[in-house]
């Protein structure tokens, strides 16, 4: 049975998620599976994602692993990257698809009249390259990582979560959005921990040791 | 403090080697992709960027090895580009470890593989990459095979049509000013960051750190690309960070 199970539902980029955890976890087995039993027996599991949401949505229904996927998110550390974040809230305006709905709240794409700066400079979309993240609160995965240290980003849409409470991380562009929630077992981020060198490295580095209690 | 501006060291690649060449010519072995890459990151280099300068099928198996080794020591976003021609091609470079994808003559032949990519893959791993020449006054043409063949395409109308159709990233080289280290072509950089909502990466013609600065002040790129001036270590990553940093723009440091 894998120590890390990185759920394979065919959709975005899962090599370079494994790939990171491999390099900061050696000793753990590491395994890209879209097999429910083996993420099942996983201690840890991480719910990358790229893509458009209804693709995702729809490529986890395909794949049959909604059920094992709703149960980890119940009872074990979990890890969401990017749209692993988005698909737990209930809506997205990304398209008319209903998400995992496991965190009230919805996703909604950054707003054109927002991005423009009183410099008169504009910002463009998606948001794309190194933020600095502040920290909402302590957290385990958060150990050893600066207040404010960048993450990189590549994304159009972010999440509003109705609780404030979950949310663990904000970033500005340029208005605050949630970047990071947390719940119980839950951590995700909206981020990509896998392509933010060092910072990134050790937020994994958290998570592989996490005991999944906030 | 918000969104860095980003430096993105370019490697040619060839036989799944990093090379040096002057106008794809003279080429010279210029190390192991892993350890350049290595070298770039520790650096602070935000992205490497990769180009396949071959692009031939007999060494594709080549180019997903090198990206596959690259990823496995690398933890910074990964672009590559050169002769991706369709959906599959794109995956194969994600699964290898690429984080995007630039896409260049194909693009031109059949933009539907903008939209395609996209749906398939997401906005923010497409990049379409546009190689412009200059050919009145504030007017640009697009073209492709490397650089060989005119399209008739104007470049700024091509720059909006590649993002209708999906592109999350336009990487944009003035082909007049590829290799002549005389800057950035501003004119073009500035009026397709003007054009397009998408980030805009600056490439072709840096000579000087000043330049690396002027493509954001005055071009309005998001990112600025450059080779030469890296590889043959006349200013590292940090001295540019460190240049840019000092004319007010925000780096990572």
């Amino acid at each position: 049975m894998p120590d890390i199970a990185v759920v394979d539902y065919g959709m975005g980029n899962l090599r370079s998620v494994a790939k990171a955890l491999a390099h900061v976890a050696p000793q753990a087995s590491v395994a890209i599976t879209a097999d429910p039993k083996l993420i099942r027996e996983a201690a840890r599991v991480v719910l990358p994602g790229q893509s458009a949401m209804p693709d995702t949505m729809a490529s986890l229904d395909a794949s049959g692993l909604r059920d094992v996927v709703l149960q980890c998110l119940g009872d074990r550390p979990f890890l969401g990257v990017c749209l692993g974040l988005q698909m737990l809230f209930e809506t997205s305006e990304e398209g008319p698809t209903a998400c995992l709905g496991v965190l009230p709240g919805r996703v909604l794409r950054f707003r054109e009249q927002d991005m423009a700066l009183p410099t008169g400079e504009r910002l463009k979309i998606p948001h794309m390259g190194w933020s600095p993240v502040h920290q909402q609160r302590a957290h385990p995965l958060w150990a050893g990582i600066e207040d404010g240290a960048r993450f990189y980003f590549a994304h159009s849409y972010y999440p509003v979560p109705d609780d404030p409470g979950v949310t663990a991380g904000t970033a500005a562009y340029p208005v605050p959005f949630t970047c990071a929630i947390a719940r119980a077992n839950i951590f995700a981020v909206q981020f990509h921990p896998e392509k933010s060198q060092r910072s990134g490295l050790q937020l994994l580095a958290n998570f592989v040791t996490w005991d999944g209690r906030a | 403090m918000g969104l860095a501006k980003r430096i993105i060291p370019c490697l040619d690649i060839a036989d799944g080697r990093v090379v040096k060449g002057v106008n794809f010519v003279n080429l010279r072995d210029a190390g192991d992709p892993v350890e350049v890459a290595r070298r770039y990151d520790a650096q602070g280099a935000d992205e490497i960027a990769f180009l396949d300068i071959r692009a031939s099928v007999e060494t594709r198996g080549l180019l997903y090895d090198m990206i596959g080794a690259v990823a496995d020591q690398v933890f910074i976003p990964l672009t590559v580009g050169g002769g991706v021609n369709s959906i599959d091609d794109i995956r194969a470079l994600l699964n290898a470890g690429a984080d995007k994808v630039s896409i260049n003559t194909a693009g031109v032949r059949n933009p539907e593989l903008f939209r395609q990519a996209s749906n398939r893959f997401g906005a923010q791993c497409v990049v379409a990459a546009i190689d412009a020449k200059k050919s009145a006054v504030d007017e640009w043409q697009v073209y492709i095979h490397g650089g060989r063949t005119p399209t008739g395409i104007d470049a700024i109308q091509w720059a909006r049509d590649v993002v209708a159709q999906g592109a999350g990233e336009i990487l944009l080289t003035s082909m007049d000013r590829d290799g002549a280290r005389s800057g950035f072509d501003l004119g073009l950089t500035r009026a397709v960051a003007d054009a397009v909502d998408v980030p805009v990466i600056a490439s072709g013609g840096v000579g000087t750190l000043n330049d690396l600065i002027e493509g954001i002040t005055l071009g309005g790129a998001d990112a600025v690309l450059a080779a030469s001036i890296f590889h043959y270590g006349e200013f590292t990553i940090g001295q540019a960070k460190a240049a840019m940093k000092r004319a007010g723009i925000e780096v990572r440091d």
